[in-house]
């Protein structure tokens, strides 16, 4: 008997997950969000998803090989800032702003920092910032869902040509219902149309309980902490809930602050983002209670209707600080015999 | 998952829940291997100073009989676990690596199992010293795979009181089932070892802490000790690594053993229940310790089980009889999966501290698999998992800046003992615990 023996150190046995494991759950999650807002705004949110999510993975290749790096295109984290970069954009928004929006988000957002892992902030949500930064008007310009058109005709400004500004169109454009109730001064959509969608906003914001159906299924299966949505909504409605109750005639309820806007969306599939999280349970805390109170804080006190993608960048600049804060704690430093 | 903990069962906080994988053995009742025709006996089975050997090349000897003796305090003596000619004292290899000095036997054609020495003593006259003494004597140490010599971890130092004997029948460890089936089969030596220890500790009780996934040996257990109220027998939650020391006194105590120390410090001292089998075993009839129950099994095996093999009996023969053909490349790991060793040679052998010989074959299942690994992506599930509380991913991040001294001095990589959990779980594949295995011996070789 002369058997080939292995050497290797221990364990000898491994969880079968993988990095490619969860993101594909987090693409196929991601999946129906697509889906409805496609239904929604039709073919123009088909184009927008599309040119977002092919640019990040061109521009993602296109870094592994100036880096001489192994291409990464299999992990498919690109493809999941594509996808949620168009789903954080008006559905009208121009084509072209997409694509560069995309190509920053990857960029700037991830490549500049060492690829995946690295990133201290969403890729996603740094494209998004760009876009607002640099095309304000598009980025803010709001289209009414269900248009009767909307499988056959482009939206009028998504195919604006490269370098140009669209002209707005007043015939599409309305307002979103965080605007309203800003702007407008009250509420004047009915809860049940923001769970279901109904709605003006961006692609991926409208349908509330798509979105936590969704961000449950990757919660199941662990690709998202759980404690992230938890501490995002549980802090948003909290804080909500004491202006309300302050004040229930200036401040809306804490069911629409929830409902509304890119929320739910961003505590399930942006602020869970793992490389620009804490890694540390007491930390995700904090971290997510920060960022559902910024959220609410920006609403209703800022320039802007909606903070969530603010609140989510200040909570991932936030992220070294917490860090230093908050540790596991361990066994056997502090709790003597039974005390 | 820390939610549902309590509703799980008794356990300690964070760890695993990797697949049991014990049907292979679990139901199998322990038979016996004949003997091997040659048998090598490594001077150092145990944690300590090597024994010193007794005989010389050609001497007969008989099986039970002591061939070295324990060399001062921390150490203990090796008896012969068959009948016949010492045939010299060489360097062999070990599972360790290097080459160590172990005593040879050629085995008497047609030896029976029948022991030829013994040292009877009257337990019942013997003072806790003397106890300790015997126990030292028989050879015994710590039966669950880090051989510590059993009678120095029964010597509570002066100044200490330890009020409880813990007794691990945990056996988190996937794959092996020896100690399920001494608990089954040998309940008797168990209880008779825990009294035993009790009294060498000088510990009023006793508890006995074991997996849910063992009910058969819960209910052996306790119906031993039905109306003795000093042994208690407590059903553990079945979560890995439930029966390391520190969690085990956590999970039945709710003690911690303070960073850096050692559980009598805080009045606990921590057995295996293979090792209380030994002692129950062995004191009563004056015998050494020269055979024990381990569990063989793994895909690569084609009659897994559990068998009583005498301490000596060299891998290759274990496996052939065992039916390991040996034409795939394959792991031979002594003890389990998440904690054991590969063997670079088949003529190591068994020896006392065994529990196991796994021959996990490449690729089979997911699970041995271990696809390239990739950056860290910041999941926390390290931390998650990590029952001793570190930040492994940070501690990781460290080790490949190779900070080790900032590992060891802000992030206690010495309380790290290396279970593997992280590893287990990491879905980058990031050989963690390796990384602190390495930081760790790098940082000892630097203060030395």
């Amino acid at each position: 008997m002369r058997p080939r023996i292995e050497i290797k150190t221990s364990p000898h046995i491994k969880e079968p997950d993988s990095v490619e494991r969860i993101m594909r759950s987090v693409v196929l999650a991601l999946l129906p969000v697509c889906a409805f807002s496609v239904y929604q705004f039709g073919i123009s949110v088909a184009a927008l998803l599309a040119v977002t999510t092919a640019t990040a993975v061109l521009t993602e290749q296109l870094f592994n090989r100036l880096s001489g790096r192994p291409s990464t295109i299999g992990d498919y984290s690109a493809v999941i800032t594509g996808l949620l970069l168009a789903l954080t954009l008006p559905p009208a928004f121009p084509l072209w702003m997409a694509a560069v929006s995309a190509f920053v988000a990857i960029a700037l957002g991830k490549a500049l920092f060492g690829g995946l892992g690295y990133n201290p902030f969403n890729p996603a949500l740094l494209g998004r910032a760009f876009a607002a930064a640099a095309f304000p008007e598009a980025a803010s310009t709001w289209t009414q869902a269900g248009l009767a058109d909307r499988f056959t005709e482009f939206l009028p400004s998504t195919l604006a040509p490269p370098f140009s500004t669209p002209a707005s169109v007043d015939a599409y454009t309305t307002a979103t219902p965080l605007a309203e109730w800003k702007f407008e001064g009250g509420i004047a959509t009915e809860t049940w149309d923001l769970m279901i969608g109904t709605i003006a906003g961006s692609a991926g914001e409208t349908s509330a309980l798509l979105v936590l159906a969704c961000g449950l299924f990757l919660v199941l299966r662990g690709a998202v902490n759980w404690r992230v949505p938890v501490s995002v909504l549980g802090s948003a409605a909290a804080t909500a809930g004491v202006f309300y109750a302050l004040d229930p005639g200036t401040y809306p309820d804490p069911l629409f602050v929830l409902a509304s806007g890119a929320l739910m969306l961003g505590a399930f599939f942006m602020a869970s983002d793992m490389s620009s999280s804490p890694v540390t349970p007491a930390g995700i805390w904090i971290y997510g209670i920060l960022i559902g109170f910024l959220t609410v804080i920006i609403r209703f006190f800022g320039g802007l209707p909606e903070g969530v993608m603010y609140a989510i960048l200040l909570g991932n600049a936030a992220v070294p600080l917490i860090e230093r804060i908050a540790q596991p704690r361990m066994y056997g430093l502090r709790k003597g015999r039974g005390q | 998952m820390s939610v549902l903990s309590f509703l799980g069962g008794l356990t300690f906080p964070r760890g695993i829940e990797p697949p049991g994988r014990k049907d292979q053995t679990r139901e199998q009742p322990i038979r016996r291997l004949s003997f091997a025709p040659r048998m090598v006996l490594p001077l150092t089975q145990h944690f300590g100073r090597p024994a010193r050997p007794l005989v010389t090349r050609g001497q007969e000897v008989v099986r039970g009989e002591p061939i070295a003796e324990a060399d001062g305090w921390p150490s203990v003596p090796v008896h012969a676990p068959v009948t016949g000619t010492v045939e010299g004292v060489e360097l062999m290899p070990t599972a360790r690596g290097p080459k160590t000095e172990a005593i040879l036997l050629r085995t008497a054609p047609g030896d029976s199992q029948v022991v030829r020495w013994h040292r009877q003593r009257d337990l019942d006259a013997l003072s806790r010293r003397e106890l300790i003494d015997a126990i030292q004597d028989a050879g015994i140490v710590g039966q669950g795979g880090a051989s510590f010599p059993t009678h120095l971890k029964l010597s509570v130092p002066d100044g200490y009181a330890v009020d409880t004997l813990v007794v691990n029948g945990c056996e988190c460890e996937p794959f092996l089932s020896a100690d399920h089936r001494l608990m089954v089969e040998a309940t008797e030596w168990i209880i008779t070892g825990v009294r035993l220890a009790m009294r060498a500790v000088g510990a009023p009780q006793a508890v006995i802490g074991v997996e849910d996934n063992k009910p058969d040996a819960v209910a052996a257990l306790q119906a031993a000790v039905a109306g003795d109220d000093a042994i208690r027998v407590t059903q553990l939650k079945s979560k890995y690594p439930q029966g390391s020391e520190k969690m085990l006194i956590k999970a039945l105590l709710d003690r911690e053993v303070p960073s850096g120390g050692l559980p009598y410090e805080i009045g606990a001292v921590v057995n295996n229940i293979g090792t209380m089998a030994q002692l129950g075993y062995l004191l009563p009839r004056g015998e050494g310790l020269i055979e024990r129950v381990i569990t063989v099994a793994g895909p690569g095996v084609e009659r897994p089980g559990n068998y009583r093999v005498p301490v000596g009996t060299p891998l290759r023969y274990l496996l052939e009889a065992v039916g390991f053909e040996g034409d795939d490349p394959s792991r031979i790991i002594l003890g389990g999966p998440m904690m054991g060793n590969t063997v670079a040679f088949l003529d190591v052998p068994v020896t006392k501290g065994v529990s196991g010989v796994l021959v996990l074959p490449e690729g089979v299942g997911d699970e041995t698999e271990r696809p390239p690994t990739q950056p860290c992506i910041r999941c926390g599930r390290c931390v998650e998992v990590c029952p001793v509380g570190l930040n492994p991913a940070e501690l990781g991040r460290l080790a490949a800046k190779r900070q080790y001294q900032v590992m060891e001095e802000r992030f206690h990589l010495n309380d790290c003992f290396e279970c593997g959990c992280c590893s287990y779980v990491c879905p980058s594949n990031i050989p963690l615990v390796q990384y602190f295995r390495i930081a760790k011996s790098l940082n000892r070789e630097r203060a030395s």
